[in-house]
């Protein structure tokens, strides 16, 4: 993955997968350039004994293959920082990842577009979960929720193409004063 | 966040043309990208948004862009599908955003599949 945003847009498919109603996706970014994502989910959980798995690249839930790179990547690109990624998770209540990326190592990859990549997440899965998104940094802070949205649309798809690039311009605007140093 | 009262007129303007789609909903035409860790890796992201952009632009009002996992190739991708209902399914492979115009403007709104994106042509 060559941005942080594109290991969200990844993982955040297992939120949608495990079937939550709510996914919040956080990013604080420190006064000392530590920059915490995190995604919590209310869906189905993983047991203690998936979760001591859940790292390993030859852990998945899919059936087709015995591979599965999401979270051994993410993990991968937090640590080269100095940075880590935490996992919480109880069954039936649901899971929260937190990578941590120290922005100031020479290994760090960029934030990236978030903006495409939220866009895209909501595309992938207009109807649910809702999705919400919170940005906090020295700069500023930004809040995003689908279903802020939803009540404006009066039921028109969060999938169309007009409304897909709205989001996405809506977002960039208000991402770009937060991190605009750690963006590229 | 941009005004929502931005967003009520994509609301009113796409109305209409929301109801026009469900009737015909044997005519449309689908196009489904991989959004797997191999896939986003490769590039899709910027490539599903390219479609979008493009079918907003054309207002292609019986295009429907969705994504799917992962299908086993991943070396291909970015792979997307093309389905025109009554045709054969059509996959291209390691799709580029500037690819995007011109899988539009000759498969999905002439019907001439671009044959040297395809798996096709890439296997051979």
């Amino acid at each position: 993955m060559k941005e942080i945003a594109l290991h969200l847009l990844d993982i955040v498919q297992n939120s949608v997968t495990a079937g939550a109603a709510h996914v919040d996706i956080r990013f604080d970014l420190s006064a000392d350039g530590v920059l915490a994502m995190s995604v919590r989910d209310d869906g189905r959980g993983m047991s203690p004994e998936l979760l001591e798995r859940v790292r390993s690249p030859f852990t998945t839930t899919r059936s087709t293959r015995k591979v599965g790179l999401g979270i051994p990547l993410l993990q991968q690109n937090a640590m080269l920082t100095g940075g880590d990624v935490d996992i919480e998770s109880q069954v039936g209540k649901g899971t929260v990842i937190t990578a941590r990326f120290v922005t100031s190592s020479i290994d760090c990859l960029p934030l990236g577009d978030l903006a495409s990549t939220m866009a895209t997440i909501i595309m992938g899965s207009p109807d649910a979960p809702e999705f919400s998104l919170t940005c906090r940094g020295p700069a500023g802070e930004m809040d995003f929720s689908t279903e802020a949205i939803r009540g404006a649309l009066e039921g028109v798809s969060l999938a169309e193409p007009e409304v897909v690039q709205w989001i996405q311009e809506s977002i960039r605007e208000e991402v770009e004063p937060i991190f605009g140093g750690i963006i590229r | 966040m941009k005004s929502l009262a931005e967003l009520e007129a994509i609301r009113k303007a796409t109305a209409s043309r929301i109801n026009l789609r469900h009737e015909d909903a044997a005519d449309t035409t689908r196009v489904v990208i991989g959004m797997a860790t191999c896939g986003i890796a490769a590039g899709a992201r910027p490539v599903m948004l390219s479609f979008v952009d493009e079918i907003n632009k054309r207002q292609l009002n019986h295009v429907t862009v969705s994504q799917t996992g992962c299908i086993g190739m991943c070396r291909l991708e970015p792979m997307v599908d093309v389905i025109v209902p009554g045709k054969e399914k059509v996959t291209y492979v390691h799709v580029k955003p500037e690819m995007v115009s011109r899988i539009v403007a000759e498969h999905i709104v002439n019907g001439r599949p671009v044959a040297e994106y395809t798996i096709g042509a890439a296997e051979n």
